[in-house]
């Protein structure tokens, strides 16, 4: 799931896969704005057939953050 | 009030990627119109335009990331923005950002753009819509982005007046630093909507050409067989400078632009008038505003679509503005090789203008063939020609009645 999620990110923001890993914060080290989330999260929603409701993006920070999320939700 | 000079240009249509590559195009007197390959218009009567060919922007202009973010229309603008920014010497410059702003012209906007994100709309649901479909779409993005990405502080927006929206820019952007607000301006315009709705649309103005068998031919301005206009996309950007800076950081100097005119039709909502009233008060107003009698301009630009009123009209007026030396100088229309480019025509037909008087030649009429005993003029059919006046005045019109000319002046200190 984790290899899965950051090579979606890294086809998206086309940042290097290289530089992300489970601890990669969106903001802080990818520096995404507020537009770039809100197209990642469309793209994880068709990627793994799931929705995600704005109030749940809203803590979704980090490769982590959406790992954990995307398993619970399976 | 301060000189206004033209010190860089970069222009793409279908007759090439860069200003060299349209301009010798132009001067060789080719055809720049083709089938449309890039946009499924299957369903559509009318198949040709002057159509980009295997374009993509360059990296150090927008990132692969942005770069679907944007409609095309936006991609031109921001690649001959950079050309003519590179062309001006600027890319390292001492001018303070907050006194260099754009005014762009956009006629349409995100026409393709809108079209696909109804689609997905359509098929997906409203959840769908990209966060980046607004900025992809909206007109001023052109000069939107054009500010960030050449750090422009100062004025930032776009002009919409269909046909004539980059001329008006120009004399927008030229007013910025004839008053001094601004010392240098990036403007022209761009356009790219060569898709099912707008050329659905046009079709059903009936405005365009029906000649779809022979692309290379359908745009015939001033030609007895003319029977509508030939829709184009790409851009073309100048970059204006205050003379006296221009001068002392040692720029190049294409042309000055000396004089501004608009008006309205005040007639139709699409339909020019018949004896070309408001281009003719739009041509007098231009002229004058410059402080030279109409006998010192060797050379139109004409707005010359290939419309059977339009191209008529146009000849009427001109005859009323200049009366006799109307026989004494040279009329053109560069449509009849790049299409009509809308939103953008009067930035690259500026450009083909100062380059006239840059290069001491005039850009031909192509598939002037048969010309109309009622278009009278000399429209320097199908050849290029060698040239010398010192001013050229360029007409552009649009939907809605409104009119704008611009007068340029052979560079002399």
């Amino acid at each position: 799931m984790e290899e899965k999620v950051i090579k979606l990110v890294s086809d998206a923001t086309k940042i290097d896969i290289a530089k992300i890993n489970s601890g990669t914060s969106f903001v802080d080290d990818l520096n995404l704005d507020s537009l770039d989330i809100v197209e990642l999260m469309m793209k994880m929603e068709d990627e793994f057939g799931v929705e995600i409701p704005e109030e749940d993006a809203e803590g979704l920070k980090s490769i982590s953050d959406i790992v954990t999320y995307l398993e619970k939700k399976k | 009030m301060n000189r206004v000079v033209i010190t860089g240009m970069g222009a793409i249509c279908g007759l090439g990627h860069s200003l060299d590559e349209v301009w010798g195009n132009i001067v060789e007197g080719k055809p720049g119109i083709s089938k449309i390959e890039n946009t499924n218009i299957e369903k559509l009567a009318v198949q040709i335009g002057g159509e980009v060919k295997n374009f993509a922007i360059a990296e150090d202009v927008l990132e692969a990331k942005e770069a679907p973010r944007f409609d095309k229309f936006i991609h031109f603008a921001l690649h001959s923005g950079f050309e003519a920014w590179k062309d001006a010497g600027l890319v390292d410059h001492s001018y303070d950002p907050g006194r260099i702003g754009t005014i762009l012209g956009v006629g349409m906007g995100g026409f393709p753009e809108i079209e696909s994100s109804y689609e997905t709309f359509l098929a997906k649901g409203p959840r769908r819509i990209s966060p980046f479909f607004i900025p992809a779409i909206i007109p001023n993005m052109a000069s939107g982005l054009m500010s960030i990405k050449l750090n422009l502080q100062g004025v930032n927006y776009t002009i919409a007046s269909a046909c004539a929206s980059a001329a008006h820019a120009i004399s927008a952007s030229a007013f910025e630093i004839m008053s001094g607000r601004q010392d240098v301006m990036v403007t022209g315009g761009a356009e790219s909507v060569l898709s099912n709705l707008p050329m659905g649309g046009f079709i059903s103005m009936k405005a365009l050409s029906k000649s779809v068998d022979e692309p290379e031919k359908a745009s015939r301005p001033f030609d007895k067989d003319r029977n509508g206009f030939v829709i184009g996309e790409g851009a073309g950007v100048l970059i204006l400078e205050n003379y006296d800076k221009a001068k002392a950081r040692g720029a190049r100097i294409y042309a000055e632009v000396v004089g501004h005119g608009t008006s309205s039709d005040a007639h139709h909502i699409t339909a020019p008038h018949p004896e070309g009233d408001g281009a003719y008060r739009c041509m007098k107003m231009c002229i004058e505003s410059a402080g030279i009698t109409p006998d010192k301009v060797g050379y139109v630009n004409a707005h010359g679509t290939s419309t059977p009123l339009g191209d008529l009209g146009e000849t009427k007026a001109i005859k009323k503005t200049f009366g006799n030396h109307a026989n004494e100088m040279f009329v053109s229309s560069t449509k009849s090789m790049t299409g009509h480019l809308l939103g953008a025509a009067g930035g690259i037909e500026s450009i083909f203008c100062a380059m006239a008087l840059y290069k001491g030649v005039l850009p031909p009429t192509i598939n002037l063939d048969n010309q109309d005993p009622e278009c009278d003029l000399d429209y320097v059919a199908n050849t290029a020609k060698e040239f010398q006046a010192e001013y050229v005045l360029n007409n552009s019109f649009g939907f809605g009645g409104t009119n704008s000319s611009l007068l340029l002046k052979r560079y002399t200190e």
